[in-house]
């Protein structure tokens, strides 16, 4: 690996701070599941301080209330999440991507944050959290604080729009509404240990009679520059009865707006097929958890 | 060229003090610092488990935590598992159900395995699967080190009274 000076933050204003002074230079590590394979490959040359952000408090939160609901400190790792009782229990959409990311080894290190950092068009922790209307918390220079809606936060593959300077210190995921359930489903030719060729998040509420859709959110993996929200999917559920005429339109939608690449991992054709099973199966386990069952 | 950090941590329950560069791994700092070879190096990009080892209680890939990091971390490698004069029951099963030819994968199993049965004592055979998915290895064909692990689970809890 090449040459970087290491600085294990204690708090927010140390990291900002020296993001600030490096620009470029400086790079943030959580769990380093991704800096650290990108720096050993020579892929990030113009690192030269690396900032463990492990040691700031804030960055570990893991609590729920609620009012304001689940937040997710940007370093908890993934097996604290899928431990949590609460996150069990509340947000099983959640526990869906943070129990598939990498292997055991990996899940003791990678956190959220990163995965939603590294800004992977096939990452799978990000599309269960927008499905679930989550919000990051920004920092950036002279203590400044600011919040962003999820989905905005990409800019292309790799690329955040986050400044010079700022920093991810949590998500916030707002408190699940009654008769409400999400699920992340992806397709990978080996269960563990793979990337997605596509993956689905669906959120959706349901009225109290469980029989019509209230409102959905459905977001794509791997079939477009940046993790997609599909508006028109969600549409296509609103105010809409509960069968499978009102799931296929909404599937039919994520298919229309996944704009897929063809790679080693898959053709255009087939991501865009799995999009429309993925999406079907994710609204069909949404549900099942809104009704309970 | 950034300076050699001096690092204070727990192996094997010994306090060990060393100098590392930050940029070295955990895997090769045990390995070419400390000439601790036993944890092995296959990928070195998180994909195969060989370099598995356990910190504060959780296994991790060391090819993915800077040496810098131990400082103040409790850290268990495969020399720590036997006692000086008997096997571990995992490395016991192992060896008598074949579950390894050249060894590479080895001292990587042995760690998951030991992480996973101080968590479930029991686990079921696809609990097994999932649990060593990040292991890989080119030899065994992988059933005879899941059975070894069955087997070392009910000698382990044979002999938690
Ligand atoms: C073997 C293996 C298997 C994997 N499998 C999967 C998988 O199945 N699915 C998947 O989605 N990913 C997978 N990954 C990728 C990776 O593990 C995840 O993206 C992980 O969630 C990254 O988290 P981290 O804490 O390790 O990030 P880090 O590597 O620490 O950071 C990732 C990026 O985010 C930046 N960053 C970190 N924290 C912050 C912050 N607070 N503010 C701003 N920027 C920050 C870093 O500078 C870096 O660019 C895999 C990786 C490996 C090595
Ligand atoms: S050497 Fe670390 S996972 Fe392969
Ligand atoms: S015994 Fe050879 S790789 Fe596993």
């Amino acid at each position: 690996m090449q040459a970087f000076e290491y600085v294990s933050a204690k708090s927010v204003g140390e990291a900002v701070g020296v993001l600030s002074q490096h620009g470029e230079g400086a790079r943030l590590m959580a769990g380093g599941t991704d800096v650290l394979v990108q720096l050993r490959a020579g892929r990030r040359p113009q690192v030269k301080v690396l900032v463990d952000v492990k040691g700031i408090g804030e960055l570990n939160e893991l609590s729920y209330n609620d009012r304001q609901g689940l937040i997710i400190g940007a370093a908890v790792p993934c097996y604290r999440i899928y431990e949590d009782p609460t996150v069990i229990k509340r947000y099983p959409g959640i526990v869906d991507s943070a129990s598939i990311i990498g292997s055991v080894q990996i899940q003791g290190r990678a956190s959220l944050g990163g995965n939603i950092c590294n800004a992977t068009p096939s990452a799978d922790g990000i599309p269960p959290l927008i499905a679930l209307g989550a919000v990051c918390i920004i920092a950036g220079p002279n203590n400044s604080r600011r919040e962003l809606p999820l989905e905005q936060l990409f800019a292309g593959p790799g690329r955040t729009t986050l400044q010079n300077g700022e920093m991810l210190i949590s998500v916030r995921v707002p408190p699940p509404p009654a008769n409400s359930g999400a699920q992340y489903l992806r397709f990978t030719p080996r269960n563990e240990m793979d990337i997605a060729v596509a993956g689905v998040g669906a959120a959706i509420t349901l009225n109290a009679a469980k029989n019509t859709f209230v409102s959905g959110r459905v977001v794509l993996a791997a079939v477009a520059p940046i993790p997609l929200l599909v508006p028109a999917a969600g549409q296509a559920l609103a105010g809409k009865p509960v069968n499978d005429e009102t799931i296929g339109k909404a599937a039919e939608a994520a298919v229309a707006a996944a704009v897929p690449i063809t790679d080693m991992r898959g053709t255009i054709e087939y991501r865009k097929h799995l999009v429309g099973v993925l999406t079907r199966r994710a609204l069909q386990g949404a549900i099942q958890r809104a009704k309970g069952v | 060229m950034a300076d050699k950090v001096r690092v204070q941590s727990t192996i094997n329950e010994e306090t060990v003090d060393f100098l590392c560069e930050p940029r070295q791994s955990l895997l090769e700092t045990l390995r070419d610092v400390l000439g601790m070879t036993g944890t092995k190096e296959g990928c070195n990009d998180g994909n195969c488990g060989a370099c598995t080892v356990i910190i504060d209680g959780r296994m991790v890939t060391s090819c993915l935590v800077l040496g810098v990091e131990a400082s103040g971390k409790k850290i268990e490698t495969i020399e720590g598992v036997s006692q000086p004069d008997h096997l571990h029951p995992i490395q016991q099963a192992f060896l008598e159900g074949a579950a390894l030819q050249c060894g590479i994968c080895t001292p990587g199993f042995i760690m998951a395995s030991k992480a996973l049965l101080q968590v479930e004592p029991k686990p079921s055979e696809e609990r097994i699967r999932l649990w060593l998915a990040g292991n890989l290895c080119r030899c065994t064909g992988y059933d005879k080190i899941v059975r070894s692990v069955q087997s070392a689970a009910t000698k382990m809890s044979g002999e938690r009274r």
